[in-house]
């Protein structure tokens, strides 16, 4: 059951193999079975069993039934959920139940999803590796030992071991991408304002992206569907039409033209990384794809753009935990400035604490424009290399991450080696463009992703060019030992 | 470009965050890595580059000035750490 597809899965209620009741328990099953991977904060049984009652009904009466109805969708804790509680993996929200659902939580349920639970997740989605939640480091099913990547660690690594068979994430500098990488599983981060944001927790508000993360492209563009679409409550929500990501899986590659960023091919790349990214991108020869090289000379300033935008707008968006009106509040605070400080200082782990710091001295008078300006004159410029690229070729294509999956504890002291883990997704987020991560092979048995970058609002066109990867390629079939 | 305890200080009180004294020399240290990483920037000319704040150029959407919301008060307060008669409860501001 646990290997099926969406597809497959949504079929399977139809012709009544099971119900929607059963199959949301068995995966509840496996969820408790494999509690020591860590991947979820709360698991949501009761509220589960009953949505997959509601589910079967509406599937009896083949009432406004869609794909999803009555099938498991396990949430990232950054989205709000009405009544369940939202953490964000921080000890500030450890007791926080939200008053309302997030938009893509209220899209999910009106297809008639069953959200088995949430995801942990590094805290307030700032990390590489998952290992910054308050809630402890996910492991990865591949190897025990090694972390799945972050932030959406624990979708990633909940999809891997087929703990659930869809889940949601969010990107703000590669955490679908490079999570998806590192545990083998088809993660899209959409264009910027494809996927609302309202009532997902912000942490970066001009670069975080909800998207699916799936085992399949074919699982993501179901997932898409539901989950995209203008949000009048979301004021950065871009109001374009959503096309049936499912109609063009099948179009074919003949004449695809593709740009490999020379930048993104440097002597940095591990050769071994390099040599499974080679392979997938021969694949695509074979299925009639053109490739060209590129060149985008603003890339190598993405993280330092990146680190300083990202810490400005967190240290604003984080000031809404205060201690007032919800979330932690420590003990007998002496006055409002004590109150606020400690609340803050007892209830955020040190990741968070050293971006509101920098992001605090970014915004400072006297260094807004060495920083904060600088940065968005950077970013625009990285930008413009994009659009260049992509009035070249169709799609770009180049690694995830710059390694596989590493120890858990290896780069935790180190915050610049950890920020380098995402020196291939950044520039992404900062140029606002959507980018998915596909299983491309193993380099020393742990899972490589291939990254395919695409021009704005060209979602379908990345899943097409992933489907098709996935019908020349099994990677993505693969399950790792103990999970299968 | 290095900080140094007191910055960290004066930086974490601007915040109103709360930090131990023991790491504030790590702290220091971390800031510091990280503004050496950020200062890269400088070596690229930017002089009439158009700051750049949204990926798509989009300004803030408007929309009529009528009241769209439901007073929930009760519903939101119902989460809060501290509340009395409707109001949220922090320590005396005022003696």
């Amino acid at each position: 059951m646990h290997n099926k597809t969406l597809t497959e899965l949504a079929q399977g209620l139809r012709e009544k193999q099971y119900s929607s009741v059963e199959l949301t328990q068995f995966f509840l099953d496996r969820i408790n079975q494999h509690q020591a991977l860590n991947s979820f904060i709360t698991v949501a049984d009761e509220s589960a069993l009953e949505q997959a009652k509601a589910a079967d009904t509406r599937l009896a009466a083949d009432d406004n039934t869609t794909p999803l109805t009555g099938i498991p969708v396990a949430q990232k804790d950054i989205f709000c959920t009405q009544g369940i509680k939202t953490s964000c993996g921080s000890k500030m929200l450890d007791n926080f139940i939200a008053p309302y659902d997030a938009t893509v939580i209220e899209k999910f349920n009106q297809a008639g999803a069953v959200m088995p639970g949430k995801l942990n997740m590094d805290e307030f989605a700032m990390g590489s590796s998952n290992e910054t939640s308050f809630y402890g480091p996910v492991k990865n099913p591949w190897n025990l030992e090694t972390v799945p990547g972050g932030s959406s660690g624990g979708s990633a690594a909940a999809l891997a071991a087929r703990l659930v068979p869809a889940a949601t994430g969010t990107d703000t500098g590669g955490s679908i991408r490079q999570p998806s990488s590192l545990c083998n599983i088809t993660g899209l981060k959409p264009t910027y304002g494809r996927v609302s944001r309202y009532g997902m927790i912000a942490y970066a508000s001009s670069l975080d992206q909800g998207g699916p993360m799936a085992r399949s492209a074919e699982d993501a563009a179901l997932l898409l569907q539901t989950m995209a679409g203008f949000d009048p409550k979301d004021s950065t929500s871009v109001d374009t039409e959503v096309p049936d990501y499912s109609a063009t899986l099948n179009d074919s590659l003949e004449g695809l033209k593709i740009g490999l960023p020379k930048e993104f091919f440097s002597e940095d790349l591990n050769n071994d990384i390099a040599a499974v990214i080679e392979t997938a991108i021969n694949e695509y020869k074979k299925l009639g794809a053109e490739v060209k090289e590129v060149s985008m000379p603003n890339l190598n300033l993405a993280i330092p753009s990146y680190y300083v935008i990202a810490s400005a707008e967190c240290s604003a968006n984080l000031s809404r935990f205060d201690g007032v009106r919800f979330g932690y509040r420590c003990d007998k605070p002496a006055d409002l400035t004590d109150m606020y400080t400690r609340s803050r200082g007892e209830a955020f782990g040190p990741e968070v604490k050293r971006r509101i710091l920098m992001g605090t001295y970014a915004l400072s008078a006297g260094y807004y424009d060495a920083y904060y300006l600088k940065a968005q004159q950077v970013r625009r410029l990285i930008s413009d290399d994009f659009k260049k690229a992509l009035s070249e070729v169709d799609v770009l294509m180049g690694p995830v991450s710059p390694s596989t999956a590493f120890a858990i504890g290896e780069k935790s002291g180190d915050p610049i080696q950890m920020y380098l883990s995402d020196i291939y997704t950044i520039a992404i987020n900062l140029a606002g463009l959507p980018a998915m991560s596909i299983p491309a092979g193993f380099a020393n048995e742990k899972p490589v992703g291939l990254q395919i970058i695409g021009n704005y609002f060209a979602e379908a066109r990345l899943l097409n060019i992933a489907h098709q990867y996935q019908q020349v390629s099994d990677w993505h079939k693969l399950t790792p030992k103990g999970f299968e | 470009m290095s900080l140094t305890a007191d910055d960290v200080k004066k930086i974490a009180h601007l915040a109103r965050l709360g930090i131990n004294s023991q790491d504030i020399e790590n702290y220091a240290k971390d800031l510091s890595n990280i503004l050496d990483l950020m200062t890269q920037m400088g070596e690229l000319d930017t002089a009439g580059v158009q700051p750049m704040a949204h990926p798509l150029d989009q300004t803030q959407r408007l929309r009529a000035d009528v009241v769209i919301e439901e007073n929930q008060r009760e519903h939101f307060q119902a989460i809060a750490p501290q509340v009395e008669n409707g109001l949220y409860l922090v320590p005396k501001v005022i003696d």
